[in-house]
């Protein structure tokens, strides 16, 4: 049984990632986005020369949100235009598997994007980035899987509605606002000049606790919402 | 239930009615003085706020489910009183904190998750009205995770350092404090269970009708 269920995961997830790699088309407009909202922040913050102290972590958290938006509605689009969504649901297999494999996409796309992201905060706003690698990544990691895990079920929910560009993020925003709050100050917490990292562990802690409710209630609510 | 809704209106009317006097006859409050008399408006809301949160989070639980179709007739009044509870306990707050801490809004993390929570049902809403066919499932989805964020914000203000008062406060009330507190939390009670009677009855109703004619168009 739960072999089926990783099983399943894995083919859904193997399948857009063969999908994005040989087109890349979700992984280089985010990607784009991601560094296109950096570099608004700077034109914003930047004053003479020079950026503010601790605004890397919010910047980079707003960069990661946005730009994740844009990732997970593509990747239901993309069943949509093709009209797979259906042969998707249809499949004899496991619902929350399907939703598994999907967001395990998503989360791998995000997390390639903040590869490049991260470096370009660190560079662009001086925030010491390898002062605390596995800290910092766990945040990350935590941080984009509770994202994802509401926006890829919301995602999904939403691919039938017309408005669904308009709609993901006045639905998904409110609801993620605990992992982004926890997002940025955990990572504000190693950037600033004297770190906190038991601040930064309390909030690694705020973060999986939320990611297990998430994707729990997400398991729960796929299977419903997806039936016709 | 329907004919519950008639006495319910006039008796929380007649009591709002009251309530000023009441109000006006409980003492003042040592360092606050008079605006901390918005309290027995502010509390109240809020506390409708959170429990319209949860009622719509159960129904949509049941809807989504149960497949039980009244139960959405439920949350979706429930959603709305939530937009309008939480609309009073966030112009009632800022009025109070002006003078109590001298700044409108502070972003301290129950203030933070009230906004965010009349967020998620002014998007639960904007989904049901805009979402097209099958958006009721949906916005049902999305309520279950609103009512995540209850206990969220219940918690918040005990956890944090926080300005906001703490939950313990109400029970420590002074007596002459607390009756025209819970006169008020009594008339805006039987306020939002009349409003939301009146209002799922009418979904239940609007419901009914168009199974009426779909049945009309398929004959």
């Amino acid at each position: 049984m739960m072999a089926g269920f990783f099983r399943v995961a894995w083919h859904v997830m193997r399948k857009d990632l063969t999908i994005e790699v040989r087109s890349r088309e979700v992984l280089l407009t985010t990607l784009l986005f991601a560094v296109s909202v950096v570099l608004i922040f700077s034109f914003a913050l930047v004053r003479e020369g020079r950026a503010p102290d601790d605004v890397a972590a919010g910047i980079l958290w707003v960069a990661i949100s946005f730009s994740g938006t844009l990732a997970m509605g593509r990747t239901f689009e993309r069943e949509r235009y093709n009209d797979t969504l259906r042969a998707l649901i249809l499949a004899p297999a496991d619902r929350p598997a399907i939703y598994a494999g999907k967001l395990l996409g998503v989360l791998i796309l995000m997390v390639l994007v903040e590869v490049v992201l991260v470096p370009l905060v660190g560079l662009l706003f001086t925030a010491p980035i390898l002062r605390y690698p596995g800290m910092l990544t766990a945040l990350l990691v935590a941080g984009t899987l509770g994202f994802a895990a509401v926006g890829t079920l919301f995602a999904a929910m939403l691919v039938r509605v017309r408005s669904r560009d308009s709609l993901l993020p006045i639905l998904l925003y409110p609801v993620t606002v605990p992992v982004m709050i926890a997002g940025v100050r955990g990572t504000a917490a190693l950037f600033q000049a004297a770190p906190d990292e038991d601040m930064a562990r309390f909030w690694i802690a705020g973060l999986l606790l939320w990611d297990s409710v998430f994707i729990t209630l997400a398991l729960w609510t796929f299977e419903p919402v997806m039936t016709e | 239930m329907r004919r519950l809704s008639t006495p319910f209106i006039g008796l929380s009317a007649g009591m709002l009615l009251v309530a000023p006097w009441i109000i006006n006859a409980a003492p003042y409050e040592s360092t606050m003085g008079l605006v901390q008399k918005v309290f027995y408006f502010h509390f109240p809301s809020a506390i409708l706020f959170l429990l319209a949160a949860t009622i719509c989070g159960i129904q949509s639980a049941r809807f989504l489910f149960f497949k039980k179709p009244s139960a959405d007739a439920w949350a979706l009044a429930a959603a709305e009183l939530g937009l309008l509870f939480g609309a009073m306990t966030l112009v009632t707050g800022p009025l109070w904190a002006r003078k109590a801490w001298g700044v409108w809004w502070v972003w301290d993390p129950r203030l933070t998750s009230s906004l965010l929570l009349f967020l998620i049902f002014a998007a639960y809403l904007i989904l049901r009205k805009y979402g097209g066919p099958g958006s009721d499932k949906l916005a049902a989805g999305m309520a279950l995770f609103g009512m995540g964020n209850v206990p969220f914000i219940y918690v918040s203000v005990n956890v944090w350092r926080t300005l906001h008062p703490m939950t313990s406060v109400v029970p420590t009330l002074p007596t002459d404090m607390g009756i025209p507190l819970w006169f008020c939390f009594a008339a805006f009670t039987m306020l939002f269970l009349a409003l939301m009677n009146l209002r799922a009855t009418l979904a239940l109703q609007q419901a009914r009708v168009e199974a009426l004619y779909l049945a009309e168009d398929e004959a």
